[in-house]
């Protein structure tokens, strides 16, 4: 049993998703979800305990060997991740299923959990997958239904952001697959590992140029980089909140963990950082990402878009702290992905919860929510301070390592700029307390009451996540900073 | 029962909690009963370092007990208890809350073993703080408050970075002597300064102070600039810019104080002047006038807290606070007079009263180290100190002309507060070795011999002199209704100004080229006109799909081009 775990982590899900359509029953739908969710994240936590004693694991899908066959490869890398995605899809789950009640028409429930799931089930495989085309393929089933999926959003708005998405997205994941083709083409192989030995000796080539620009452009629109981030404010607005919950935490995150995993482990770090000027690139989109996005979220009065655009400034932190090619740099993108998953999370179950009791999540109507819903609030609160970085919340972990990871190579002005723009996100922070805590509530809205206990659960559990990881950081500082070496000085 | 290691921080917030559940006699007594008990605990704890944790790769010292944090502790507590029982009358739950963090985060401060855990408190001071200026809940207040809270973050968020050069180059966050001689050195120099109210950066003082409510501003007084002297004898010592910019402290805003109206201001001023010889005595750093500087700050707490609630007690009666309009209430309000006068004779150094004993130990240890300018300029300030926080501040709101206001003595609470603080400062003042026994070092110092005495007294009269004679010959500065520029005229009214006439120019001669662009372009759109959809698409918010992937054309083609040139 423990053997199959690899494939376990991907195939649960993945059968999961047409029984859910045979059980048809929403609240039973919804059930049976959660349970596969909850299997998936004991798988991960299993696979992560594998790793983090006795090393990468390896399983060659339907015992075909490694070059030839379809190989999944579990590092630390990717069982961090692993784990990111599947505590963070539990626990959304949990709330769903009252969610989608508010906003979803009732025929398409059991529909949202096929998606729901096959969209989990892509980016499982994405992460654990070994084999670059078959990366592809789970991109596409995540993507796919992800399109579908915010395509539900009872805004009609959702139906065309969706379709934005979808248009960005197939170019991007064309991108991806011109670039693994030419790879193909000069190596003659798929498998990363196998890629990775054969890639120097052709390195010099413009064919190789091509392919990894390509494949980096498409990740850096898979993940929102500025200025390829037009995509992403609408959908994560007009989809419905749960959905957007669990994008915010986890889609870009799998973006990125495959830009390190093709830049790092496939081509390798020499060829990506020293044949090809990804470092000054990186570090100057990603800042100007922060300041841009942020500056952005500042004029917002959908909340739903103050933090779409806010995450699109984290994903900056994240890229800065990539683009250093340095271990304490690429530990602080992974705390990030793991502190930032757990920020937005919290923060857009919260919303999650306003929409079902308020209906919208216009600025103008957090009027008056502190005194109403004082717990959702609250919530809202703490991860807006560890947004901003707060030192006793995740936020300011990460941040603490990417401003060390700056002065360690001397880029002070840098870091100057990265504590300066963290005041952007006080002020967009301050601008929500403000109105909910200091402003009376609109005359023609109905007071509220609090969120029910379905929600209240999830979003504390990650809100003392949140605080609790900014205090004792030996678990997410020990795994991010082995994985980050493990990646520096092995490669796959 | 008692927990020897329990930080005392710890029991101001959870009564803070507890205060937000209580009502009435209840709250009152539980107020009034956290500094109390916290400072019987603390009267037990020993020296010696408690307490640590690792966080990251650090060690952090939340709660580090030594002689110096101590002597601050023990005025904390004792300025907490008094400013609790001057705000007993309050039904106010956001002030009381926010007096109780505010203290609390105070003395987490004062414990703070690590750059960390003192920012985090630096952050929290600033932020419990401002609901005591919000409190009073105008709309000049509010104003003020944002103010203030932007400047305290910003001295909070250099702390931090200094703390990271400092991480970065010791390998180590403890907060101990940190010196000049590094870029973290100086960061958080600024940080300290900021709070410190040194030259330039002191105006968040005089904007807020004033603003604050009748009792927000006796806890203001009490820990905000304290906090920042304590931080700066722990790093700084021995600094010598400290005895110059120490020395501008206590000179220049003598002058502002001279002519301000409104009195609360003026005792901002003098806070400013008082914090001054404190920061003289840290940049002079012998044994002696660290000494002085910390007994000053002691000393500071409680007359300087006496003077604010005189005043805050006259504001709360009369509702009026400018010295223009008030004045003989000396009739009618018998208690606070009297008191006033000790909190004005302590401020003046008057010997017998507790400014006197701690504020010659600095002068003295001037002298010692050969800084002859400076002692002529602590000299100077302390005439003007006595002038303007001894004479003008008792003579305008009770005696000089009858106002015909009537009002009567505070209640009871405030009395007593005001008494206890008045004790203290007479008690001190009799008896400083109690004081002395407390401080750092042991010199052996004694304020009672003639030379001190008789310098002081003499100048003492002089100063009096002065003003009688000045106010008998109407030379002295009347009090105005009027608005006194200060150096935050500058970022409050020229620097906008000056770019409100510096962008009309700017208007003008864009309006003049737009006049003549929009023509062209009118042609040119009529021209474009069959295709104007396309356009206003192009300029409208939400970005067509097309737009998207012209971008990631874009990008990928100057992506290409940089790696082919390489």
């Amino acid at each position: 049993m423990t053997a199959h775990l690899p494939i376990l982590q991907v195939i649960i899900p993945l059968m999961a998703a047409p029984i859910c359509l045979i059980l048809k029953r929403a609240k039973l739908v919804w059930l049976f979800s959660l349970i596969v969710s909850v299997l998936a994240f004991s798988v991960s936590v299993l696979l992560l305990q594998q790793v983090m004693t006795s090393g990468v694991i390896s399983y060659e899908l339907g015992g075909w060997q490694a070059p030839w066959g379809i190989e999944y490869r579990i590092d630390k890398l990717n069982a961090f991740v692993l784990l990111i995605i599947t505590s963070i899809s539990t626990l959304v789950l949990i709330a769903a299923q009252a969610s989608i009640e508010k906003e979803i028409p009732k025929d398409k429930h059991t529909l949202f959990y096929v998606l729901f799931l096959l969209s989990l089930t892509g980016m499982l495989g994405i992460v654990a997958t070994g084999d670059a085309f078959n990366v592809f393929v789970f991109l596409e089933i995540s993507s796919l239904s992800a399109y579908a999926l915010i395509a539900l959003g009872k805004n009609r708005r959702a139906l065309w952001a969706s379709y934005q998405y979808l248009i960005m997205g197939t170019i991007g994941a064309t991108f991806i697959l011109i670039g693994i083709g030419l790879m193909y083409q000069m190596t003659g192989t798929l498998n990363m590992q196998d890629l990775s030995q054969r890639l120097p000796e052709v390195a010099a080539t413009r064919t190789v140029f091509v392919a990894f620009a390509f494949v980096t452009v498409g990740l850096c629109l898979k993940l929102a980089l500025f200025p390829l981030h037009l995509w992403l404010p609408n959908a994560y607005a007009f989809a419905p909140s749960i959905v957007t919950a669990f994008f915010a935490a986890t889609a870009t995150k799998v973006a990125i963990y495959l830009l390190i995993r093709f830049t790092f482990s496939v081509f390798g770090l020499s060829f990506s950082f020293t044949t090809i000027p990804l470092q000054t690139v990186f570090m100057a989109l990603g800042l100007i990402g922060i300041f841009v996005a942020s500056s952005t979220a500042i004029y917002q009065n959908n909340i739903k878009h103050v933090f779409a655009y806010s995450s699109i400034s984290q994903i900056g932190y994240m890229i800065i702290g990539f683009s250093l090619s340095s271990v304490t740099g690429l530990t602080s993108t992974l705390l990030h992905l793991f502190n930032h998953a757990l920020m937005k999370s919290a923060i857009f179950l919260a919303l999650a919860a306003i929409m079902f009791r308020v209906g919208n999540v216009q600025l103008d109507n957090f009027r008056g929510l502190g005194r109403q819903m004082p717990l959702t609030m609250a919530a809202i609160v703490v991860g807006g301070l560890s947004l901003i970085g707060v030192p006793l919340t995740v936020g300011f972990v990460s941040k603490w390592y990417l401003l060390t990871a700056l002065l360690e190579q001397g880029w002070w002005p840098i870091a100057a700029l990265v504590l300066l723009a963290s005041i952007l996100a006080v002020v967009y922070v301050w601008r929500i307390v403000e109105v909910a805590y200091f402003k009376e509530p609109l005359p023609d809205r109905a007071p509220v009451k609090e969120a029910p206990l379905i929600f209240l659960v999830p979003i504390w559990i990650l809100v003392i996540a949140n605080v609790y990881f900014g205090i004792d950081t030996r678990f997410s500082v020990q795994v991010a900073e082995s994985a980050a070496q493990s990646l520096f000085g092995v490669s796959l | 029962m008692w927990i020897i290691d329990l930080p005392p921080f710890v029991p101001f917030f959870i009564g803070a909690l507890i205060l937000l559940f209580t009502r009435g006699i209840l709250r009152s007594a539980i107020m009034v009963a956290i500094p109390i008990v916290s400072a019987i605990h603390l009267w037990m704890v020993p020296e010696g370092v408690y307490l640590q944790f690792a966080f990251l790769e650090y060690q952090l010292t939340p709660y580090r007990v030594d002689k110096l944090s101590l002597l601050f502790a023990y005025v904390f507590h004792i300025a907490a208890l008094i400013g609790i029982i001057f705000s007993l009358h309050l039904r106010d739950t956001l002030q009381q809350v926010a007096a109780m963090l505010y203290s609390g985060s105070a003395l987490g401060a004062v414990f703070a073993g690590d750059l960390l855990t003192l920012f985090i408190f630096w952050e929290l001071l600033a932020v419990t703080s401002v609901f005591l200026i919000l409190a009073r809940r105008t709309q000049r207040a509010y104003d003020a408050a944002m103010r203030y809270l932007i400047i305290q973050v910003l001295s909070g968020v250099i702390l931090l970075a200094g703390a990271l050069f400092y991480a970065s180059e010791h390998n180590s966050l403890a907060f101990g002597y940190i010196g000049l001689d590094s870029i973290a050195g100086w960061l958080i120099f600024i940080a300290f300064g900021i709070k410190c109210a040194f030259p330039f950066a002191h105006n968040w003082l005089t904007d807020a102070y004033p603003e604050a409510t009748v009792t927000g501003t006796v806890f203001l007084s009490a820990f905000t600039t304290k906090i920042a002297v304590y931080a700066l004898a722990r790093a700084y010592p021995g600094a010598e810019i400290l005895v110059y910019i120490g020395a501008a402290m206590t000179c220049f805003p003598i002058f502002f104080a001279v002519i301000e109206n409104d009195l609360r201001r003026v005792l901002a001023y003098s806070l400013i002047n008082q914090v001054g010889f404190m920061v003289v005595g840290i940049g002079i750093g012998t044994a002696l006038a660290i000494n002085g500087a910390i007994a000053h700050a002691f000393n500071d707490v409680i007359f300087k807290g006496l003077l604010f609630m005189s005043m805050g007690a006259v504001l709360h009666m009369t509702g009026r606070i400018n010295g223009s309009d008030l004045g003989g209430l000396y009739k009618t309000m018998p208690k606070t007079t009297i008191l006033c006068i000790v909190g004005a004779a302590s401020i003046s150094a008057f010997p017998l009263l507790s400014g006197f004993v701690s504020k010659s130990m600095v002068m003295s240890a001037a002298l010692e180290e050969g800084f002859d300018w400076i002692w002529l300029m602590l000299l100077f300030a302390s005439a003007g100190v006595f002038h303007h926080a001894g004479i003008k501040i008792p003579y305008f709101a009770f005696f000089a002309h009858d106002s015909g206001i009537r009002a009567s003595d505070p209640p009871n609470n405030m009395v007593l507060a005001m008494a206890i603080a008045a004790a203290l400062c007479i008690a001190i003042g009799i008896y400083p070795q109690a004081l002395y026994s407390l401080l750092p070092y042991d010199t052996g110092y004694n304020p009672y011999d003639a030379t001190h005495v008789l310098a002081q007294a003499q100048l003492l009269f002089f100063s009096a002199l002065a003003f009688v004679w000045l106010n008998l010959k109407g030379l002295y500065p009347p009090e105005l209704r009027s608005t006194v520029l200060d150096v935050d005229w500058l970022y409050r009214r020229a620097v906008p100004s000056g770019l409100q006439k510096v962008f009309r120019v700017i208007w003008q001669a864009d309006r003049a080229l737009r006049d003549a662009f929009t023509l062209k372009l009118d042609i040119c759109l009529r021209y474009f006109s069959g295709k104007s959809d396309r356009l206003s698409a192009l300029l409208s918010q939400n970005h067509p799909s097309g737009s998207m992937a012209m971008w990631v054309a874009v990008v990928l083609a100057s992506f290409l081009f940089l790696s082919f040139i390489q």
